[in-house]
């Protein structure tokens, strides 16, 4: 019995010091730049910026989420920025038509799981590389955007749908109760469940999980669904809070996902990786986005910066793969 | 004679550790000029360790090492090549889009100022290429050539620089038997020059009567060096693994089923396009069937067949039942389970814990409601097994690819455990592991055998098939040719049938 303690215990204290060393390096990040951008402007460390930068955060969050699950899978999605264009131009359509908020957020949800679907039948399928599949489905999702105005944007007016990114529930705004009820979604079907499990190990070795018995082309099909309806609940919440579906909306959204999950531990080789990391990884680039906006950092230098953390942040996991092994 | 002038190379107490593993503990090596040096040592016992410290991909962590009476510690190949010492390896590091010449002179082409002189680099590369008589067209791409003609110009590769001492690492294992002639013919010519050779082969044969002087070497230390004419192939054999070889393979608990014992898998007439034909068997529960064959012969084909991942047609039967395999989960639902060749590609997940690597293959075991999976009784499955097979790792969170060999193959082996099998399919099983886990691995083989389980053998390593198979299906060129029980084999019977010259 006693011995069934102690190594709950000596688990529990593994678990905590796997965590900062997993988590150290980024949490000592985020704060760094936070006590930068409060040193440098006195309206940063507001209640009100912190606020702003959580809803600013959520899109690419509920992305980064899908993104994780498919470079975990050692995949890649880059559609994700155009899925995000097409859910909000397919939820404005709904609207349009009529058909009342819940049957148009179902629809929107539901075509972000086609496209999703679509990637990942194509990958898994017809074994072709999701490099290339997402690479050309982001440019047909683009195109399919303008399809019903011809290029022009889409304005909604649905109070409820406009309430999602506009209105508050307990103090907090709902946007950030949906990205902190999906994280713990993701975050438990990763964590706990055997669904999550069998991302870790395909990711892993797939010809090891597949010699186990796991279905990886049916894995592969679900996650890359699961990354599209993601991918449709960020076009929600970004054409809530802009009250239309824009066409250009979500552009190159997919590289800022691909850095919050790298940035927050997600080996780009699969297999390792967690939703905390991302979830971590968003916030930096939130607070990144947020600080140099307030310094009036031009858009190009943003850029700049944003590709050199990139980069860091690769190199460190190579760096530790390398060690590894 | 004093000993510099002796040996042309010397290597004394050479130490090498990984972290907290010793992968070299006491190393000595004598090469003379103009002898062909062998080194032999069972998968893991250090030779590889040994190679790159010599050529200077690994520094030692301690020792001395002597060449041409000069100290001599290499901090690259490169710079190891400068001082004379060349190697080929097994592997095969040629550029397949570029030509044999550019090949044999890559890294050191005739050149000024960066502009290669295509003429005279064609030139040497002819030369050498006439000088050791290789058979190959020195503009023909890489690409197109055969596997063992790469060999053979790795070779003419290595031997580009001139070299004090060669070192050829399992240079006949793709080659035939006309090419390894060749390649023999290459080795006396050099030895005439008083090139010394360190050659590394698993062929007794070979090794027999290429070597004039043979180290043996065991974990990661050295054993004994003998003289070609002063040793047996029994002796090198009993030095190499330590034991005798009648201590190696642990006796059968129980006798093995009688044929009125209805078989577990019955196979009847199954057939791969391009792959194999017509083969049936079948095994019973408790009995070890070893399957026998060379490289090519299909036996690996017919075990990924019966594990779903290849199409085939043909009757496969469990338990009297037909079943029909399209994947390995329909494999592993009816109860087969399979310890394929290589662990590191097909076995483990090596960034993944123990743990989870354990419970992979039966991981709807420990599913809850809804898909939860059930942590506490994954640890306690994961920490029996791990038990009972020795596995030693220093928790179940350990990384698998932090163990060694042996015992990742020991979690490949947990990881079929905890399916419970009834066909329990090893392939190759001990490749790669070192001589303790070996023997480990044939007594767990052997209880699973005792505890009723059918177990299908595949090797290569005739020893091994014949120290512990009740019968054996021997194949050759996509066909079963034979199955002999264990009380009518020889060595020489199974080899007739793998090389099809029995009549």
């Amino acid at each position: 019995m006693t011995q069934t303690t102690d190594t709950t215990i000596s688990a529990g204290r593994e678990q905590l010091r796997a965590a900062l060393h997993q988590y150290g390096g980024i949490l000592v990040s985020l704060i760094v730049l936070c006590v930068i951008f409060t040193v440098l402007n006195e309206r940063f460390m507001t209640v009100a910026n912190l606020t702003n930068i959580l809803q600013q955060v959520a899109v690419v969050a509920i992305a980064a989420f899908g993104m994780t699950w498919v470079i975990l899978l050692g995949e890649i999605d880059l559609s994700i920025g155009s899925i995000i264009a097409v859910a909000g131009m397919a939820g404005a359509q709904a609207l349009a038509f009529g058909w009342g908020f819940a049957p148009a957020l179902l629809f929107t949800l539901a075509a972000g799981a086609a496209m999703g679907l679509v990637n990942g039948v194509l990958t898994a399928k017809l074994m072709l590389p999701s490099f290339i599949v997402t690479v050309a489905t982001m440019g047909i999702y683009r195109g399919l955007v303008s399809l019903p105005t011809n290029g022009a944007p889409a304005m909604i007016s649905d109070p409820a749908w406009t309430a999602i990114g506009g209105s508050s529930w307990l103090g907090l705004p709902i946007i950030i109760w949906i990205v902190v009820a999906l994280f713990l979604f993701n975050h438990i079907l990763l964590s706990r469940t055997t669904f999550g499990r069998r991302a870790y190990l395909t990711g892993g070795n797939r010809e090891a999980a597949l010699y186990s018995g796991i279905k990886v082309d049916r894995l592969k099909i679900a996650i890359f669904t699961l990354s599209g309806v993601m991918a449709a609940v960020s076009g929600i919440l970004l054409s809530s809070r802009l009250y239309s579906a824009q066409t250009n909306a979500g552009m190159s959204y997919e590289l800022d996902a691909i850095a919050a999950a790298v940035l927050g531990g997600t080996s780009l080789a699969g297999g390792v990786g967690t939703m905390v990391g991302t979830l971590i990884g968003a916030l930096i680039i939130g607070v990144m986005n947020n600080g140099m906006n307030m310094l009036s950092v031009p858009y190009f230098y943003q850029l700049i910066v944003k590709g050199l953390v990139i980069l860091i942040a690769v190199w460190l996991d190579v760096r530790a793969k390398q060690r590894r092994s | 004679m004093n000993q510099a002038a002796e040996f042309v190379l010397s290597l004394r107490d050479i130490r090498k550790s990984f972290g907290p593993v010793e992968a070299l503990k006491s190393m000595r090596l004598d090469v003379r000029p103009g002898r062909v040096h062998t080194i032999l040592g069972e998968n893991g016992a250090g030779k590889s360790t040994l190679m790159k410290i010599l050529v200077g991909v690994h520094q030692p962590s301690g020792g001395e090492m002597v060449l041409d009476g000069r100290p001599y510690a290499p901090h690259s190949p490169k710079d190891a090549a400068a001082q004379g010492l060349a190697i080929v390896f097994q592997e095969l590091s040629l550029c397949n889009n570029l030509s044999v010449a550019e090949n044999i002179m890559a890294t050191h082409e005739p050149a000024r100022l960066g502009f290669i002189n295509d003429r005279k680099l064609r030139a040497e590369a002819r030369a050498l290429v006439r000088d050791l008589g290789l058979p190959v067209d020195v503009g023909a791409k890489v690409g197109h050539l055969s596997i063992a003609q790469r060999q053979l110009v790795e070779i003419a590769k290595g031997l580009s620089k001139p070299a004090k001492v060669l070192i050829l690492d399992e240079p006949t294992s793709s080659l035939s038997d006309s090419e390894a002639e060749i390649l023999f013919g290459i080795i006396d010519r050099l030895k005439a020059r008083g090139t010394a050779i360190i050659y590394i082969s698993h062929r007794m044969e070979e090794i027999m009567r290429l070597s004039d002087d043979i180290t043996v070497i065991r974990d990661g230390a050295y054993v004994a060096m003998r003289k070609r004419d002063e040793t047996s192939i029994e002796e090198l054999i009993a030095l190499m693994v330590g034991r005798r070889m009648d201590e190696i393979y642990p006796p059968r608990l129980a006798p093995a089923p009688g044929a009125d014992v209805r078989p577990v898998l019955d196979v009847r007439g199954l057939s791969c396009a391009g792959r194999f034909r017509d083969v049936g068997f079948e095994v019973r529960p408790g009995e070890i069937l070893g399957f026998f064959g060379l490289i090519g012969s299909g036996r690996s084909d017919v075990m990924n067949a019966l594990f779903g991942m290849r199409s085939t047609s043909g009757d496969i039967r469990v338990d009297g039942k037909p079943v029909r395999l399209r994947n390995p989960a329909d494999a592993i639902a009816v109860g087969i389970g399979f310890v394929t060749e290589n662990r590191k590609e097909e076995g483990l997940a090596l960034d993944a814990p123990v743990r989870s690597n354990i419970s992979m293959a039966a991981l709807d075991g420990f599913a809850g409601k809804a898909g939860f999976l059930r942590f506490g009784k994954e640890r306690r499955a994961a920490r029996a097994e791990v038990q009972r097979l020795g596995v030693r790792t220093s928790s179940l969170e350990t990384l698998a690819g932090k163990l060694s060999g042996g015992n990742q193959q020991k979690v490949v082996l947990a990881k079929w455990l905890l399916t419970r099998p009834r066909v329990l399919i090893l392939d190759e099983p001990t490749r790669g592991v070192d001589v303790g886990a070996k023997f480990e691995i044939y007594r767990i083989i052997r209880e699973l055998a005792a505890e009723g389980t059918a177990i299908l053998l595949v090797s290569s390593e005739l020893p091994e098939v014949l120290g512990l198979a009740d019968r054996i299906a021997i194949m050759a060129e996509g066909e079963l040719k034979a199955t002999v029980a264990r009380g009518d084999l020889t060595p020489e019977l199974v080899m007739a049938h793998a090389t099809g010259t029995h009549q």
